[in-house]
């Protein structure tokens, strides 16, 4: 189900007189940082708001200010008026009054949200029994009723229910209920599907759209997807280093973009990167009903039950190609990603690198090893914090049976780190002086150095901006023209395995259930699950300017 | 906060001096006994009073602090030096026989409390400092083994060690290249911390009779001495507790002032 | 919930097996038979085979061993060498000293602690939180047995409020209660100061969690979510050191009994060490064992108790 089929359209009525919220010039500085600029903008009854900028923009400060939850050392100027009320100069005790019954607020991190040891039910009673909206017994009631709403029927999940037996999008739900329970007039969603996966993320957006078209609520949604803004906002505010950049009704600002930096924004979303025509030359590496279980916890009476995470997974990836690989949290892309690399021992199956076993005798083989190598998600958590990049860099020499030494390896690590667009006085900087984007370089430069024959891209340009995403994909591009490289790139993120590989294979429940030239599939999806993953994603408009984003973009 | 640092780092360095010191150097002789001086009250002369004996307690608590260092820096060692690898190792093997052997031997000592320990080795061997280390060392190795272990565990799973994986290091040598360096920081703070809770532990043994016996002089065993005093001369008993207090004051101080300049986060544990 | 109890108390059986072994052998390859030290240097070696047979000492270890652990598990803890009196009988009379004490203790370190380290942490940073703080540093500083001296010093000797020492017994329950007031402050000062900091510092990390946020979003009080939501999360870790705080409560109790010349274990003990009475010794350490180890078991039972993901994810 697209999203854009059910749009509803609450702009076409007009905007009560006065705005819900109506942020007036709002500026905060924290210490000596300057968090927010004259930041002005309105939300009416029944409208969706959307904040969007790269991360550090100042948007989600935005949104804690309006519910008057800022840090201690935040001054501000200016004004947040909730319905004529000017929340800044409000005592903490009528905010309090204020926030879960006129304001409620669903924030990013599901799993986190909710307090461990409660039931769900009783942290949804909370709200209407914190502002004595009900008796218990009442308040029992409805909070039953909110789960209800949020799609969270007792027959399914009853509200005895703890936290931790909770999927991450059930949950996010029972955040929802909580934040609806009173029925308030203004809803903040603060990356409300960012943890989430696609198709869970398609639902929840639902969610929140129903209770703005149902129930008039206003709808504050701060993300930095740009997809989701452009299908869900009925007005855009664009952010940068605290300061709306831009702002207006959406069908407006997409056609005309006035500001250069959200033009950037949505350049950098639907950026292709430029890749060299396709080859598939000889097989290298072969994946042959690869099944890893993890043991199931012991119990008593009774068998313990294993968790398969690959299930007799097949692929073979020939030298030259670039071969995506999507599915969602869970789905074991990652286990498969490190069964490849030797990290994780396979139960059943074989791995092999142009013949050679992975594994040989239980151990991994260093001979194939030192032909694989990878780039993970976290550009933070990537490095020991307490090397030099250089050593960083040239980690991988452990590999080789006789490593570079003294100025052989300097100029190694000088070669890698040209490669990747830094300068090779780098190697002797400390990783934290780096940007995130940078970082993802660093990674790179660190798998090329031992000139690996196929490189596994595990998320690597999740945690990215959009516009860094962008600048990286377009090095892998040019990497994979000047090195020849034949990558595995591993993502959720279908719009960027779309323009990033010539053949993708979607994986589900640790099976691969479809499998072929990137295009193709997802032009015309064959397997149902495929076709659920391609409808849920939210797409961004086409450009108005006629330009053709697949120009660049070679055909197989 | 420095001040913690300053002001901890201060007392330690006190005591610490005072205790080199006294190898050369103390006010009186510790071993000389004048009766008929027994039981001054502090003056220009003795400026902590003498004990029961009329020993000088200033040089007492000098030669004393010497013992209570010893004791408490080589348990420390013990406890590190065993307890680190063991930790590091059960990090490494993560779920398996080996880690599981070793929580279990963890939860055995742990089951004995340290002066339990302690009784148990002085009913085969004996009182004496050295069993008093024993003793200590021995009950600081789970407490190192478990802190270590849950600090690699952390880092175990962070991408940097997966990337020293897939570089083909062996878990040993990315135990001694990634990790150890990693926590180095809260071992320090822990050792700090052991450090202090050593010299309360040599204390307690000594005042039981357990720990360093006579001559040598011991601050838990003056207090010892002091106990029926202390109505005739409180002086007697206030002095060498007041040096206990002092050091292991210090020493507390020293490791929270570590830890703030070293990575607020830390997290410790004191029992 | 009734597995996460059954696998705990197989660990329990376990970790008591082990303990049992480890202080059997230990005290095994003690120096010193205890058959010729009770006869003295003196007696004639068919005199001292003869006590040893009376003893048991002369069967092999293994089944020395199996009688020891055998007897225990029925109450019986064998036989004191220089007293002659059934060791469970010595014991018994003990631990109504010792125990209580360390009840006591653990009652009064509880009931300082929480409120001490619930009051600090809501006031993070200003002056009653500074107060708490430098007072816990002192607390954690001071030797439990020198801090007995002093209260001896102002409450028994200048004030006359208590005895210095000795223990009445428990006819009148007040008195007994009485006489073990200053040694439970003594013993549980000190250990209210570690726990008021892992109160405080639990609590403080808890306040950072996302879920009290929520909270707040939802209309709480900064102080409504730290009570309603803070202090049961920051219980899982104060469980633990309390937990481990009996134990040194335990053991703490035989030192501070000699301050106040209480009639407890561990007068018990150190009386047993001196005359090489090992079977008392042995039996004594065994019981201090059980009770952590126990106690140890309990704590993981209340850990359940508050986290409901200990009780389904195991």
């Amino acid at each position: 189900m697209s999203l854009s089929s059910v749009r509803t359209s609450p702009r076409d009525t007009q905007p009560a007189t006065r705005p819900l919220l109506h942020v007036d010039g709002l500026s905060m500085r924290i210490h000596d940082r300057q968090i927010l600029r004259d930041v002005s903008l309105t939300i009416a009854p029944g409208e969706i708001v959307a904040l969007t900028g790269e991360s550090g923009s100042g948007k989600s400060m935005t949104a804690f200010a309006a519910m008057g939850l800022l840090p201690f050392a935040a001054e501000t100027t200016g004004a947040l008026r909730f319905d004529g009320t000017d929340l800044l100069s409000l005592s903490e005790e009528r905010l309090c009054a204020l926030r879960g019954r006129d304001i409620g607020m669903v924030f990013q991190e599901p799993m986190t949200a909710l307090n461990p040891v409660q039931r769900i039910g009783d942290q949804v009673a909370e709200t209407i029994l914190i502002h004595k909206a009900a008796p218990r017994a009442e308040a029992r009631r409805r909070a039953a009723e909110a789960l209800v709403r949020v799609g969270l029927p007792p027959d399914r999940v009853p509200p005895t229910r703890y936290p931790h037996e909770l999927s991450g999008g059930q949950r996010q739900r029972v955040v929802i209920a909580m934040a609806i329970a009173l029925r308030p007039r203004l809803l903040i969603a603060d990356e409300p599907t960012t943890a989430l996966d696609v198709t869970t993320q398609a639902q929840i957006l639902e969610l929140l759209r129903g209770f703005v078209r149902d129930e008039g609520m206003g709808l504050m949604m701060i993300t930095h997807d740009l997809a989701v803004v452009s299908e869900m906002a009925d007005r855009i505010a664009v952010m940068k280093d605290g300061e709306i950049v831009e702002q207006g009704e959406t069908a407006t600002l997409l056609r005309t973009m006035r500001h250069p930096y959200t033009r950037q924004l949505f350049e950098a979303s639907r950026h292709r990167a430029d890749l060299p025509p396709a080859r598939a030359e000889a097989p290298l590496l072969s994946v042959d009903g690869v099944t890893r279980r993890y043991p199931g916890p012991r119990r008593l009476f009774r068998p313990r039950e294993d968790h398969v995470a690959v299930n007799g997974v097949s692929l073979e990836i020939r030298r030259g190609e670039r071969v995506g690989l999507v599915g969602e949290s869970g789905c074991g892309k990652s286990t498969l990603s490190r069964a490849i690399l030797g990290l994780e021992p396979v139960q059943g199956g074989s791995i092999s690198l142009d013949g050679r076993a992975v594994f040989s005798h239980g151990r991994p083989d260093p001979e194939v090893r030192r032909r694989v190598q990878v780039v993970f998600q976290d550009p933070y958590g990537s490095f020991n914090p307490r090397h030099r990049v250089g050593r960083l860099v040239s980690e991988p020499f452990h590999l080789l049976p006789d490593p570079p030494k003294g100025a052989a390896r300097d100029a190694a690590i000088a070669e890698a780190l040209t490669a990747v667009g830094l300068r090779p006085e780098h190697a002797e900087s400390y990783i934290h002086a780096f940007s995130g984007g940078q970082r993802q370089r660093i990674a790179i430069a660190r798998a090329l150095i031992i000139r690996p024959e196929l490189v596994i891209f595990d998320e690597a340009v999740s945690a990215l901006d959009v516009r860094v995403r962008a600048q990286i994909l377009d090095l892998i591009a040019g990497l994979s023209r000047s090195h020849g490289l034949t990558y595995l790139f591993i993502s959720h993120d279908l719009s960027v395995v779309r323009g990033i590989t010539d053949r993708v294979l979607v994986m589900r429940a640790g099976e691969i259930v479809e499998q072929g030239l990137t295009d193709a599939v997802f032009d015309n999806p064959q397997h149902w699950y495929t076709k659920s993953l391609i409808a849920a994603a939210p797409s961004l408009p086409q450009p108005s300017g006629g330009g053709d984003t697949d120009a660049g973009h070679p055909v197989p | 906060m420095t001040r913690n640092l300053v002001l901890g780092g201060a007392l330690t360095a006190l005591f610490l001096a005072a205790a080199l010191l006294s190898y050369v150097w103390t006010p009186y002789d510790t071993e000389a006994m004048q009766i008929a001086n027994r039981l001054q009250t502090p003056s220009a002369a003795h400026w902590f009073g003498t004990d029961h004996f009329g020993r000088d307690i200033l040089s007492m608590i000098m030669v004393g602090a010497r013992t209570s260092i010893a004791v408490a820096l080589v348990a420390v060692g013990i406890g590190m030096g065993a307890g680190v690898p063991l930790g590091l190792a059960a990090a490494a093997r993560h779920g398996g026989w080996l880690d599981e052997a070793i929580m279990r031997m963890n939860d055995l000592v742990f089951a004995f409390p340290s002066l339990v320990i302690a009784i148990l080795i002085t009913a085969i061997l004996g009182p004496g400092a050295t069993n008093a280390i024993i003793a200590i060392g021995i009950f600081n190795i789970p407490v190192f083994a478990r802190l270590s272990r849950g600090a690699a565990l952390s880092l175990w799973k962070r991408e940097f060690i997966l990337a020293a994986r897939v570089a083909g290091k062996t878990a040993p040598r990315i135990s001694a290249e990634h990790i150890l360096p990693n926590i180095a920081n809260l071992l320090i703070v822990q050792g700090t911390i052991q450090f202090s809770l050593g010299i309360l532990a040599e204390a307690g043994l000594s005042y039981v009779g357990l720990g360093a016996q006579p001559p040598i002089p011991s601050w838990g065993r003056m207090l010892a001495d002091a106990q029926t005093m202390v109505a005739l001369a409180p002086h007697v008993a206030i002095m060498p507790g007041l040096a206990i207090v002092l050091m292991v004051l210090g020493l507390n101080l020293l490791g929270d002032g570590l830890r703030d300049r070293l990575d607020p986060r830390l997290r410790v544990v004191r029992a | 919930m009734l597995a996460y109890a059954l696998k705990r108390l197989v660990i329990l059986a376990l970790s008591l097996a082990l303990a049992s072994l480890v202080i059997f052998l230990v005290v095994e390859v003690a120096p010193g038979d205890p058959a010729s030290y009770m006869l003295g240097i003196n007696a004639r070696p068919d005199t001292v085979a003869a006590l040893r047979a009376e003893l048991g000492l002369d069967l092999p270890r293994a089944e020395r061993y199996l009688a020891w652990v055998g007897g225990m598990v029925q109450g019986d803890f064998g036989t004191s060498y220089t007293y002659r009196a059934p060791v469970s009988q010595m014991v018994a009379e003990r631990i109504r000293v010792s125990l209580p004490l360390a009840l006591y203790a653990l009652t009064l370190s509880v009931v300082i602690a929480f409120p001490a380290g619930i009051f600090a942490a809501a006031r993070r940073g200003r002056a009653g939180d500074a107060g708490v703080i430098a007072a816990t540093q002192l607390g954690i500083a001071i030797p439990n047995f020198w801090f007995a001296m002093l209260l001896v010093l102002l409450f028994a000797i200048k004030l006359r409020w208590f005895s210095a020492g000795g223990f009445p017994g428990w006819d009148d329950p007040l008195m007994g209660l009485k006489a073990l007031t200053l040694p439970a402050v003594a013993l549980a000062l000190p250990q209210a100061a570690i726990l008021t900091r892992v109160m405080r510092s639990s609590l403080l990390d808890i306040l950072h969690e996302d879920f009290i946020r929520t909270a707040r979003a939802k209309g709480l009080t900064r102080r409504q979510a730290l009570w309603r939501h803070g202090v049961r999360n920051a219980m899982i870790p104060v469980l633990t050191i309390i937990g481990l705080q009996f134990s040194f409560l335990l053991a703490g109790a035989i030192i501070i009994e000699q301050v106040f010349f209480l009639p407890g274990l561990g007068r018990l003990i150190f009386q047993a060490i001196t005359q090489r009475d090992l079977i008392v010794v042995e039996s004594v350490v065994m019981l201090l064992v059980f009770a952590v180890i126990s106690v140890n078991f309990l704590t993981d039972l209340a850990y359940a108790a508050v986290d409901p993901r200990l009780r389904t994810s195991r």
